[in-house]
Formats: structure tokens, sequence, C-alpha cells
């Protein structure tokens, strides 16, 4: 794919590229108006934007270069001193990063993983198969837009005490833990504790409306024809979704896993909620330690360059999946903005 | 290779009846087209013979084995889809590999039959392309190629050539038919285009609102319209209808104005019958008034090329006439109509059948 493909991936918005033909050489006609000045006003309030977008991004790169002194005076300085190796290596080693680094990045993987899996299947069974539940189904993944975790964080954190807990209630209720009991004389105590776990980081993140929704809206763009075709040569549900499916949402998965990596680095609610040792920490978590205050640093100098040199190692693999991602990321969402 | 035994077969979509009770046999190795209109149910009849249509009533049988129950897998089909329904991220030999690769071909044995029927449609400089790249007619071969490869018992073709344009669609009409005269598989083929069905046809199905009309050869069809329907829906230009009322007496059809028109045989059916007369416009001629048949007022011309369409008036009836030669009229001349008696069809114009007419004529008339 050349440069100039990629500058045309907005044109083809009205055109999903992987379905009917790729016309990569044409320009879109419309919507290109030759007018100086107002070309001049764009690239202005763009120029603004950027600006705004990455000073506190500068400030933060500055305040990491700085040495304890120079960060607390005033007025502050605005050009990056000598200290930066030496605050990456403090924060780094201070906080242990590489621990929390590699659980992260099992834990976002994991999250990224389960997303797309469970979007996918939840999608394809939502449109491709017609059966009465479809409409409260989809309605019911939908609902749960408005629930993300930090409303429902405490049941979650009752279940992920005890994951069968639902269960145990189940047999309670339906007596059947009563006839276990009267017939053997075992009490039926079903546990299956997530907290301080992968499993537990994991799990409660997993189930996704937004993703599931932009699987529906990109498989309700398949052709029925194609689908058609499929049955025709034969192939049943599954390989259709394996071989057809799968790889037209290529770029579906690159935009959702790109969103979803991102989302799970940042958790910071969970993790601090269920992880208590210190090995399963998450870098957000940790980075959240990182900040001064009275308990960090026992009243002392507030250690700003630590903190900001720990925000940047952090920063940094979210930042590489964007930008290795960006490409598809964005086809990805341009084509379900139908 | 199979015959198809089409079998009182009905659609419907909740209460409504698409298709009412059609019953068709396909013979093997032949190339049937069904035409029709759109929304006259030639393509739910195909999709049923596919399988992805469930049949509400009746049974379609493909070599003698009922599929009502078959998944379209089992029936021995293969479809060409009118927007070619390529996979687009599988390269053209994938594409048309695929079916093979789905029945558990070994990728090695499968290459060798891809090249093979790739060569045998012209693609064999394609193989590696994605069908993104391919222009219509290509894309078209591909979805044939796609169909051969599996080298199934019948050939399905829902409105293949709809979407290219128009040179390009008699050509590939030229290659659907040496293909079939290669491989000789039944192929049932529906379009709504009259010409892709008299050139393709061994046999035609013309379909009306959920019904068969009239099965026979292309020629059959032009000739002998079982219908008022079919006769105006084959031939181009379309047939000229007059109602009259059959009249032995006067030795022919009496117009709405007294016009008599003179019949070659007289029709079977009893005396002051109310027909509709069908005559087609390249059976027709123009003379000066009075010197033919009837007498109509010149409104105006369309240039074919090889020859004119006049457009002419009886009374209130516009009435067309297509000749080679190319006279010039001026609107409002008053021109009569030179027919043919023997081209003229004769359709009960209570029924809209077809009256055949015959020598014996005078019988008729004293019984």
């Amino acid at each position: 794919m050349t440069q100039a493909d990629l500058s045309l991936s907005a044109a083809a918005t009205l055109e999903d590229d992987r379905v009917r033909a790729v016309r990569s050489t044409r320009r879109s006609p419309g919507m290109v108006e030759n007018t100086p000045l107002l070309n001049l006003a764009t690239h202005v309030i763009l120029l603004m934007g950027m600006v705004m977008l990455l000073f506190p991004m500068y400030l933060v790169f500055n305040a990491a270069t700085l040495s304890l002194v120079e960060v607390n005076s005033q007025p502050t300085r605005l050009t990056p001193g000598d200290q930066f190796w030496v605050n990456i290596q403090e924060a780094w080693f201070s906080r242990d990063f590489g621990q929390k680094f590699i659980n992260s990045l099992i834990v976002a993987v994991g999250v990224v993983t389960g997303k797309i899996f469970i979007a996918c299947i939840t999608a394809f069974g939502l449109v491709f198969f017609d059966h009465r539940l479809r409409k409260p189904i989809f309605w019911a993944v939908f609902l749960t837009l408005m629930l993300p975790l930090e409303v429902r964080i405490v049941p979650t954190y009752a279940v992920a005490a005890n994951a069968l807990q639902p269960f145990q209630a189940m047999l309670d209720w339906s007596g059947i833990s009563w006839l276990i009991r009267s017939v053997s004389g075992i009490e039926v105590a079903l546990e299956w504790n997530l907290l301080n776990s992968y499993t537990g980081l994991i799990l409660p993140l997993v189930a996704t409306a937004t993703g599931t929704f932009l699987y529906r809206q990109f498989f309700m763009t398949i052709p029925d024809e194609l689908v058609e075709a499929a049955k025709m040569d034969g192939a049943g549900p599954l390989r259709f979704l394996a071989e057809i499916l799968v790889p037209l949402s290529r770029t579906n998965i690159a935009a959702l896993a790109t969103i979803m990596f991102v989302y799970s680095w940042n958790q910071y609610l969970w993790p601090l909620l269920i992880i208590t040792d210190p090995s399963y920490g998450v870098v957000a978590v940790e980075l959240g330690k990182l900040v001064p205050d009275t308990n960090s640093t026992g009243g002392a100098i507030p250690n700003w360059n630590i903190a900001m040199a720990g925000t940047l190692i952090v920063t940094v693999p979210p930042i590489l999946v964007v930008v290795f991602m960006q490409r598809w990321f964005v086809r990805g969402l341009i084509n379900t903005d139908k | 290779m199979a015959k198809i035994d089409i079998r009182k077969v009905r659609k419907m979509y909740g209460k409504d009846e698409v298709i009412h009770g059609v019953d068709l046999r396909i013979n093997k190795g032949e190339f049937v087209v069904i035409l029709g209109p759109s929304g006259c149910g030639k393509s739910t009849l195909l999709r049923m013979i596919a399988g992805l249509e469930d049949i509400s009533g009746g049974e379609i049988a493909i070599g003698g084995t009922v599929v009502n129950n078959l998944e379209p897998r089992q029936r021995g089909c293969a479809m060409v889809f009118q927007n070619y329904a390529l996979y687009p991220h599988m390269t053209v030999a994938e594409n048309i590999g695929y079916a093979l690769k789905v029945a558990g071909m070994k990728k090695s044995d499968r290459l060798v039959k891809v090249a093979a029927v790739a060569r045998s449609v012209g693609l064999e400089e394609f193989l590696d392309r994605k069908p993104g790249q391919l222009s219509g007619g290509q894309r078209q071969r591909v979805a044939m190629a796609r169909a051969i490869i599996r080298e199934p018992k019948v050939f399905l073709f829902d409105e293949p050539l709809s979407n290219l344009d128009a040179k390009l669609r008699v050509q590939m009409r030229h290659e659907i038919r040496r293909i079939h005269n290669r491989i000789k598989a039944t192929s049932v083929f529906v379009t709504h285009d009259q010409h892709e069905g008299m050139t393709l046809a061994d046999r035609m199905v013309i379909m009306n609102k959920g019904t068969i009309d009239q099965v026979g050869t292309p020629e059959d069809v032009y000739d002998r319209p079982a219908t008022t329907y079919v006769a105006g829906f084959i031939g181009s230009p379309a047939m000229n209808f007059l109602d009259g009322q059959v009249d032995y007496d006067r030795g022919g059809v009496v117009l709405g104005d007294g016009t008599v028109m003179r019949l070659a045989k007289m029709p079977q059916v009893v005396n002051g019958t109310m027909v509709q007369l069908g005559l087609r416009p390249e059976t027709l001629g123009l003379a000066g008034a009075g010197r033919g048949a009837l007498d109509v007022t010149f409104e105006f011309a369309e240039e074919l090329g090889s020859g004119r369409l006049y457009h002419v008036r009886h009374e209130d009836i516009p009435l067309t006439v297509m000749m080679a030669e190319k006279h010039r009229f001026t609107e409002g001349d008053r021109l009569s109509l030179v027919v043919n008696d023997a081209t003229l069809h004769l359709f009960d114009a209570a029924t809209g059948k077809r009256i055949e007419m015959t020598v014996m004529d005078r019988v008729k008339e004293t019984a």
C-alpha cells in the first residue's frame, strides 16, 4: 500500500474497498476546493489544536529531564535539562516497572484477545442467524454500554471474590443444595476466587458492547450474495466465519485491538481494587503510586521529575501500538462509519 | 449432469404466495432460460432449486432425488450470482478453488484443477490477483470458473450478465454458450433480458406473476406465443394489439370502427368471440391511404440504422411498424397498414390465451 493510497482512505468512506473494487488511483470529486485563504485558516486552526494537544506532553517530557531542584523552581523552566536517563532509571527501578510491564502486557493482550473473540462471535450470531432472540440479545448487549465497570464495580467485585457465587445462589434457591446435603451429607460450597490473579484482571473487562456493535455494523455490510456463495461452495457457518468473515474484518480487528489495548493498559480502578499482591500489580496503579503526595515523599519536596519520567515510560507502549496500528485502525473505523 | 423436476412448487412469504404451483421438467444437459420481468418469481424459483430459499409447497428433484430438505452443498448445484459474489480477500486462484478446499481436496491436486479451469475461461494470467483488481468481465469469468470447477450436476445463473455493459454482455453470452456446448451441464439461467433468453436457450420458460405462461424453444415462443402476455413480452419492438370480434360472415375480425381484418385461416372459436389481434411490427408495412388493410395516421419515426420504426395511429390506438425501407412521411400523413394475414396472432380477449387457426374454416361457420 502506497502513501497515496493512505491519503485516499477518507475518500473510500462510501466504498468499502475490501468488498468492492480497489480504485486506488482515483481522486474523490467534490470536497476539494481551491480557496487559499480558507486553506490558510484551516491550517492555522489545525496548528493551534496541535499545540494545545502537544504542549502538555512537552511539559511531561521537560519535567522528566530536570533535577529535583530544577523541577520545583519558580518560574518553571521550559527548556530540557540533562537528568533524563537518571530520572528514567530512578522511576523504573524504584517501582519495579519491569514486572508491572509484563503484568500489564499480559492483561492487555488477554483483554484484547478476549474482547475480539467475544465481540466477533456475538455479532456473528446476531447478524447471520435468524432467530427470535436476535433483537432482545442485541438490545441487552447494547444496554451494557450504559453500565461501565465503574457502575457495576461492587457486584463485579463480589463475583470476582467467588466467581461461582451466582451458581451457588441458583443451587441454593432451587433446593438442589439442600437435596445434595440431605442425600449425601455433603455441603455444596462452590468457590473460585479471582482476586490477585490474571484471570481476575482480565475476565471482568472482556465483555464489550462497543466491539460487538462495531462487528455487527461491519457484518451487516457483507452482501447476502457472499453468504450464499459460501453456502453454495459448501462452507458451513464456522468455516464461513473463520475463512471469510475474519479475514475480511482484519481492519476491524486492528481498530478494536488498538482501542482496547489502550483501554486495558490504562485500567486503574479495577486492578487497584482486586490486586493486593504486588507481583500482580499493573503499570497504571504503580504510576499512581509515583505521584508525589505526603505519603510517598513523607513531606519532602515533591519529586515530579521522577513521576513524569514514570509517566513517559508508561505512555510508550500505547503510543507504539497506535503508531503501528494507525493505518489499519483508521480504515477499520471508517469502514463502519456508514 | 442431471434432470430437474419441479412439481407443484409454491413459495409463500408469510401469507403472500409469490409462486403458485409451478410444474417444470428440465432435461439432462439442457440450457433452460427462465424469463420474466422483475418480481415474477423467476429468481425465487432458481433460489429454491439452489437451496437458498425454502420450498413452501410441492417438491423439487434433481437427478431423481427430492432435494427439498437438502442443504445447498448437498444438491450438487453451482451458482453464478449477479454481483459475482467473489471473496474479496482471496486471489482468483483461491476463489476458484475454494469449493474444492472446503471439500477437502489436497492443495497440489487443487492447484492443477484450478489452473486447468482458469485456462479454459482465459484467466491463467490473473490467478494471483484479487477480485478488486479485475474488470467486470474478468470477475464474471472467475464466477463462472468457480462454478465449473465443481463439476456440478446443475448450473444456476441468476442474472449473471446484468452488471456488464452492453458489449461485454454479448461477449459473455457467447462465452456461456460455448462453455455449455463444451461441458453440457444442465443449466438454468434467469434473466429479464429477452435477447439473452432467445440467444442462449434451448428452451425458454416465460414466467408471469408467479406462474409459468409458456415453455418452449425460442422459435416456438416467438412464432406461437401462448398468451397475450408472452406475445407482448417477447419480440422487440413489442407486438401491436387490436381489439375485435370474430365474424365468419365477413371473413375475419371486425374492429371497433367496423374495419374488417381478413384472416387467411379461420380460428377455432365460435362466431362472435371477442378477440385480440396481435401484429408484430416487423411483419407490417405501410402504403398510401386506402391501399392496405387498415387506415392509419403517421406520427413520427425512429431511426434504427438498419431500418426505421414508424409510429402510427389507428383511431386512438398507437401502432408500430418496422421496415427496412426508409420513407419520409410527415406528421398527420394518411397511410394504410399492409398486413400479411399469415403472420397474424389471435388471442381470446377474455382469457388472453392463444387461439389456433386452421384452414378447415367453413366447417365452423356452418356449424
